[in-house]
């Protein structure tokens, strides 16, 4: 009975250039009339996700459904969905009502059907007098907005956007966007919008799907989105935030950055390891007084317009990024105050890497392709199968990558107060994550080494 | 200044010396002299027996051989050609850098050896020489030129376009003509112009693959007329006419090509 309002339904979708996984196990449903946004960075797999659903590459596993008929094999050009490219994509031999009419006239409709469908949709993108005009001789924002006509004059009942605004200045940016969320309403069909913007999407979607390293990270409302980020990669993706490791000492109360705080949080199992979110405009910042939870000494503080954003280094050695409408003075004790609503405690997605591994021999295991020596132990047997775990701070990296057994790459790094937590792909396809104080960049390249004692070997 | 003057004057007496042979040619067209070098005044009377028909037989039909080979060999090429760069800018980068540098090799192989390697293959095949061995050839010589004129093209154009056709319901064959082949049409036509000036041009592949039926082309004939002992003097308006048309062409796709950069 879902399915009746449901447009597109993607089930279990999974896809690979060569052997690299670049989305696994998708679920979504987009239902009749909403604007859903496919937000994450780049390379997280979502221009995949859309080029899928457009029908320009060929699923490898699951299933596509749009407008309840299955579509998971179907060639772009029989499916009931266009698509507003990139780039554009406008045909620069064909003029604007040229370029317009493309898919009418493939339909064969009599001329004064297509004249009255190109003049409505032209009326809509606000391009009434541009019907002759060449399409290479329109700005940009002019071209979009032919790229959009030219899209919904086919009626889809979806409209896939590709990043449409990417191209454009951020003053035209915002106004596209005001324009594009307009169209929506009044069109009353789907869109599906990808974008890395996450100020893009907050604005636009009703429903936003956060997506990083070919998976859905988190489904659901700008607000929810924003106030109930899933995990530590949404609460850093949307918005900016300070995210600190904690442990939930009882229900509504937790202890992070070595003080403890009230929050609304329960559910949790007593002194379990969780993570905290706190976002830098929820944290009240005053001159010291009674009524300051914690204090701490300002390190940094620079303009941003409507507001100051300062870093704040707290007496127990984390340092928080603030924001607000006053300025505190470089080298200022201030005093620091958070309610407890605006505390939000997330459930950790691991304690530790763990690895499926098999055993060599006494004092080897093999795990991520690689032999690593490990704590000797005479009841190992060779090539019985086991789980293999790595304290995130055990992990040592080299600058160079021919040091140490493995070779990776930095893909996420996040801050969490007093260390980095880095995310590093290893061989292309596996994730190492590391805890350090050493300043890595996005995308670096290293070597990866793990002390034989730091290597925990436990039976599968 | 002296400087400028040496230069300018050097670079006039290269052009001079280059194109001698030719200003020669086009000046002894308009004189009736049977004798290259002999000088009777101005006439026009060797064109006027050009287009009256006093031109020999064998002359004209060599003309329209010519003719007919360069526009059919030309219109194949561009066709195979097309197709091949299409295919080319969609393989992954290295396999398309391969395909590539075997395309360039033909290019710079002498002719001779192209000539008797095609008369080798044609002997071998069993097909008799002439007309379809002849255009054969050329199309064969032809086609890596209009690759390397629409591969350019294909490297500029939106990668999408094709998608967007197909995404507006175009079917993959309709996406092709509607889509890109208008796109790549300035490409095409100024592969096809190179095409057909390098065939009405060849001489040693077409000597090879052109059998002894009887059958001739212009520098075919204008060898043989040559080697009979002296030229028809009706062979020098021609050849004039033929080296204005060439040079136009070659201007056409000059013009072509820089407008492209604009």
């Amino acid at each position: 009975m879902q399915q009746t309002t449901d447009i597109i339904t993607v089930e279990h979708l999974s896809h690979s250039f060569g052997d690299k996984a670049v989305l696994q196990d998708i679920n979504l449903s987009i239902k009749k009339g909403e604007f859903v946004t496919i937000l994450g960075p780049s390379g997280c797999g979502k221009t995949t996700l859309m080029r899928l659903i457009g029908g320009f590459l060929k699923a490898k596993e699951g299933k596509i459904t749009i407008a309840r008929q299955e579509m998971t094999q179907v060639p772009p050009h029989l499916r009931p969905v266009n698509t507003v490219f990139q780039r554009y994509a406008l045909f620069p031999h064909l003029n604007v009502f040229e370029n317009i009419a493309f898919g009418l006239k493939l339909k064969k409709l009599p001329k004064e059907v297509i004249q009255k469908k190109v003049k409505k949709v032209l009326k809509i993108v606000t391009m009434m007098d541009y019907e002759k005009r060449d399409v290479d001789s329109l700005s940009g924002g002019q071209q979009q907005r032919v790229a959009i006509a030219r899209a919904i004059v086919n009626e889809p009942e979806v409209l896939l956007l590709d990043e449409p605004l990417a191209a454009l200045d951020l003053k035209m940016r915002k106004d596209m966007q005001m324009e594009i969320k307009a169209m929506h309403k009044k069109l009353g069909i789907s869109f599906l919008y990808v974008t890395h913007d996450q100020e893009e999407a907050l604005t636009l979607s009703d429903r936003i799907v956060v997506m990083s390293d070919g998976k859905i990270q988190q489904i659901g409302s700008p607000t929810e989105i924003y106030n109930e980020p899933a995990n530590s990669f949404v609460a850093d993706f949307i918005g900016e935030s300070n995210i600190l490791n904690g442990v939930m000492l009882e229900d509504e109360l937790v202890e992070c950055a070595g003080l403890q705080f009230e929050c609304v949080d329960k559910g949790f199992e007593s002194n379990e390891q969780v993570d905290v979110v706190i976002r830098p405009e929820d944290i009240y910042i005053f001159d010291m007084s009674d009524a300051a939870q914690f204090s701490g000494v300002v390190t940094s503080s620079i303009f941003k317009g409507v507001h100051y954003e300062m870093m704040v280094t707290t007496h127990e050695g984390y340092e928080f990024m603030i924001q607000d409408y006053h300025c505190f003075d470089v080298g200022k004790t201030v005093g620091l105050k958070v309610k407890p609503f605006d505390i939000h405690v997330m459930k950790k997605e691991r304690l530790c890497n763990t690895f499926d591994g098999t055993i060599v021999d006494k004092s080897h295991v093999k795990f991520l392709d690689n032999v690593f020596e490990c704590p000797e132990s005479a009841n190992f047997t060779a090539n019985t199968e086991v789980k293999v775990s790595v304290a995130f701070d055990e992990v040592t990296l080299f600058d160079s990558e021919d040091e140490g057994e493995l070779k990776g790459v930095i893909r996420l790094i996040l801050y969490k107060g007093n260390h980095y937590h880095l995310t590093v792909v290893v061989e292309g396809t596996d994730h190492i994550f590391v805890d350090t104080n050493d300043i890595w960049d996005d995308g670096d390249r290293i070597g990866i080494s793990i002390a034989p004692k730091c290597i925990h070997v436990e039976p599968a | 200044m002296i400087k400028r003057i040496l230069s300018s004057s050097y670079l006039g007496l290269l052009l001079v010396l280059l194109y001698a042979p030719i200003l020669i040619i086009i000046i002894f067209s308009f004189t009736e002299a049977k004798v290259l070098g002999n000088w009777t005044g101005f006439s026009l009377k060797l064109y006027a027996s050009i287009f009256q028909g006093g031109i020999h037989h064998s002359l004209s039909s060599a003309l329209w051989n010519t003719l007919i080979i360069g526009l059919i060999a030309a219109f194949a090429a561009t066709i195979l050609g097309t197709m091949a760069a299409i295919g080319i800018h969609n393989l992954q980068p290295r396999s398309a850098q391969a395909i590539k540098m075997v395309n360039t090799i033909p290019i710079l192989n002498p002719d001779i050896i192209t000539a008797i390697s095609l008369f080798l293959l044609f002997v071998s095949l069993g097909i008799s020489q002439g007309y379809t061995t002849v255009i054969l050839a050329h199309i064969t010589f032809c086609t890596p030129y209009v690759v390397l004129s629409v591969l350019p093209r294909l490297r500029r154009m939106n990668t999408n376009l094709y998608e967007a056709a197909l995404d507006l319901g175009a079917t993959p064959f309709l996406a092709v003509r509607k889509v890109l082949i208008p796109e790549l049409k300035p490409g095409m036509i100024s592969g096809f112009i190179l095409a057909f000036t390098l065939s009405i041009d060849d001489f040693v592949v077409t000597l090879f693959n052109i059998g002894n039926e009887g059958l001739e082309t212009l520098s075919t004939y204008i060898y043989a007329d040559a080697r009979r002992g002296g030229l028809t003097p009706e062979l020098r308006p021609l050849s004039a006419i033929i080296f204005m048309t060439v040079l136009i062409l070659l201007l056409v796709i000059n013009r072509r090509a820089t407008k492209k950069k604009l």
